[in-house]
């Protein structure tokens, strides 16, 4: 059990700069997430906290010391990788076993380690086969057993779910979560998917291009993204974004383009008002935007004509275009509307997102 | 415009639609569409090339082997009469173990050698394929040629290596290369080896290269040091591709004829004899074709165990 502290943290390769300033507190006990598009650096950062890859620049602390120098077995870490990267010839027992026969751990103590381990994740049975025996799910289970049978201070995860299938990753990112309730080690998980990133990290970063964009709890970066990227990246279907002027007209501030007119909420009209007669992106969640009803204040409600209609079951996507703007809304599983109709739709005026054009930091 | 769920179905009524139209086509009923006599013009002329070039002069050899043929005389049955004429020859026996000596050496030498060779070059460095390239060199001159070239360096009185130790001071006297039995098995050997360990190293480089380097990552946070990496992951992995590359070099090896014929010829004395060497000289140059014949067949036993023993360890590794 331990802290991770990366500072100031760099990687380059010949002609790439992967990983730009990286600077992150992972406290005791901390599942953090490390979430991007591919080559946004996140698994080059887990690969220099394993030391599998060199650091180009600052300093990598696993508990209280600095381990920028030391070789990967000396760093008391486990990692799982995303192939599992199970030795294919040996059983189970032996893959699960040789990090500590490697370490030179009686036989009693190993023997009993593994069994342990086994019984958590419900592999007993197989303990005598060999990877090629086994099932994507199995595998998964077998590679996550070898890492806990070293009780290390940490646990380091590359995308462990990306080659299992969508029922199977469900379950067992369900499994990961109560594995790391009940073994409260600190971990670090890499993911491209925003939704393993939310349902499993007590905090999540957002990375791009190398750069950390946005720390935080998963309902803070949904809720409060940090600029357009964070936005469009956390949620799906993806935020909207539409490009609209700043008005003042007459007392209120609205947010225009052709065919679309919204008034600013109160909040952020103080703030808005010094980008009067600029352009900002305006951002709107598709679950924000619902069909109008009598009670939907008018300086909110819009028409548009539906383009697309997705019946999903428990809901709708309706792709909508409002003038210029097109859109998508997640709406009841009731609403009755058909390809071409025209539909109001009306938007949640506390949750709408405004973001600098040029910067793209949320305003 | 995308449609919703309808167009994905609706694509896939057309894939279904394509079949029928194409096995509606009319069939061309032929012999060809007959399975077994598509398989037997098929295999015929597999059949009549290893027929004329394998299965003849091998059940030829053996009737040699077993009469009395000589060069202008058809001879006549004779048994194993051969076999125990060579068996008594000591000549030949030299020569046998001359041929087991000289293999299990330059096997184990271009195994190792080869190994060693393949870690190193599965590495990344500048001017990586140019390396891997350039080591096959020896692998592509032709045999003959570069014995020769190796000759001259082994020869007794313009040896440059002899020159090289000389003026280096590590000799006082010339080493006797190929005037002496034992002195020119071992440069036969290290000739062999020169020659064949490209083979070994590209053979276990492919080998290597299917290995997943996420298997070594893993192996060193496991706390695993270079070595162990390879003993418990490495090594493993490539002992199948090891196996074959063994059997083949065993083989071929075993039956050696041009690097000893042009190398030494079999002297000084016959010491350096392979039984290739040797029923070649028996056989064609004395012309004795059945006891050449039957001095070559020795080598079918010997090749045949070493070939079970490793295919049956083989398919125990795959088995298991």
């Amino acid at each position: 059990m331990a802290q991770v502290m990366l500072k100031d943290l760099n990687k380059k390769y010949d002609e790439v700069h992967a990983v730009k300033d990286v600077n992150l507190h992972i406290r005791d006990k901390e599942f953090v997430v490390l979430v991007g598009p591919s080559g946004c650096g996140k698994s080059t950062t887990l690969r220099m906290v394993a030391g599998l890859e060199e650091i180009t620049g600052g300093e990598i602390h696993i508990g209280d010391r600095m381990v920028n120098d030391l070789p990967p077995k000396d760093r008391d870490i486990a990692m799982v990788f995303q192939n599992y990267a199970l030795y294919p010839h040996m059983t189970v027992y032996d893959n699960m076993a040789f990090g500590l026969k490697m370490r030179k751990f009686p036989k009693n103590e190993i023997e009993q380690r593994v069994r342990d381990a086994a019984q958590l994740l419900g592999i007993q049975e197989l303990l005598k086969r060999k990877p090629r025996q086994l099932s994507g799910g199995q595998r998964q289970r077998v590679a996550v057993g070898r890492a806990i049978v070293r009780h290390p201070q940490v646990f380091l995860f590359d995308e462990p779910l990306s080659n299992l299938d969508a029922k199977l990753r469900v379950q067992m990112r369900v499994e990961l979560k109560r594995l790391h309730d009940r073994l409260e080690t600190t971990a670090i998980y890499v993911t491209h998917d925003q939704v393993e990133a939310m349902t499993l990290g007590d905090r999540v970063v957002v990375m791009k291009d190398g750069w950390i964009q946005q720390v935080g709890e998963p309902m803070e970066l949904y809720s409060r993204p940090a600029n357009k990227f964070v936005a469009g990246f956390i949620g799906s279907p993806a935020m909207n974004f539409v490009d609209v002027t700043i008005n003042d007209a007459g007392g209120s501030i609205t947010a225009e383009t052709q065919g679309l007119r919204l008034t600013v909420p109160p909040a952020k009209a103080a703030t808005l008002r010094a980008y009067k007669g600029q352009g900002v992106t305006l951002g709107v969640r598709p679950e924000d935007v619902h069909v109008a009803t009598a009670a939907d204040p008018a300086p909110y409600s819009f028409d548009t004509t539906v383009d697309v209609v997705e019946p999903l079951g428990s809901e709708i996507l309706l792709d909508v275009r409002a003038g210029s703007a097109t859109l998508v809304a997640r709406v009841e599983p009731t609403v009755r509307v058909k390809v071409h109709e025209s539909v109001r739709l009306a938007v949640n005026a506390d949750r709408l997102h405004f973001f600098d054009v040029k910067n793209e930091h949320a305003i | 415009m995308k449609k919703p769920i309808a167009g994905g179905s609706a694509t896939r009524v057309e894939v279904a639609v394509a079949r029928p139209q194409a096995s509606s086509r009319p069939q061309r009923p032929g012999l060809l569409e007959n399975e077994r006599v598509l398989a037997g013009v098929l295999l015929t002329p597999t059949v009549v090339l290893l027929g004329m070039f394998i299965a003849y002069p091998f059940v030829m050899g053996v009737w040699l082997a077993l009469s009395s043929t000589s060069v202008g005389n058809p001879g006549q049955f004779v048994g194993l009469k051969n076999f125990v004429k060579a068996w008594n020859d000591s000549i030949f026996r030299t020569a046998f173990w001359n041929t087991c000596w000289y293999t299990g050496w330059a096997t184990i030498f271009k195994l190792s050698l080869g190994m060693w060779l393949a870690i190193l070059l599965n590495r990344n460095f500048r001017g990586k394929r140019l390396v891997r390239a350039s080591m096959l060199l020896p692998f592509i001159i032709p045999t003959v040629l570069s014995t020769f070239a190796w000759r001259w360096m082994f020869d007794p009185t313009f040896s440059v290596l002899n020159w090289l130790l000389y003026r280096g001071g590590f000799i006082v006297n010339k080493l006797p290369f190929l005037s002496d039995g034992t002195y020119g098995l071992w440069c036969a050997i290290a000739v062999n080896t020169w020659r064949g360990m490209p083979f070994f190293a590209i053979s276990l480089l492919a080998g290597l290269q299917t290995i997943n380097p996420d298997l070594h990552e893993a192996a060193s946070l496991d706390g695993a040091n270079a070595w162990h990496r390879f003993w418990h992951v490495t090594w493993p992995l490539l002992k199948p591709v090891t196996l074959v590359v063994v059997v083949f070099s065993i083989i071929q090896t075993f039956s050696d004829f041009q690097l000893i014929y042009v190398l030494t010829g079999g002297g000084p004395a016959n010491s350096t004899h392979l039984i290739a060497t040797y029923a070649y000289q028996i056989g064609v140059a004395t012309g004795l074709l059945g006891e050449g014949a039957a001095i070559s067949l020795f080598m079918l036993p010997v090749l045949f165990v070493v070939v079970w023993l490793q295919l049956r360890y083989l398919r125990r590794l795959e088995g298991a």
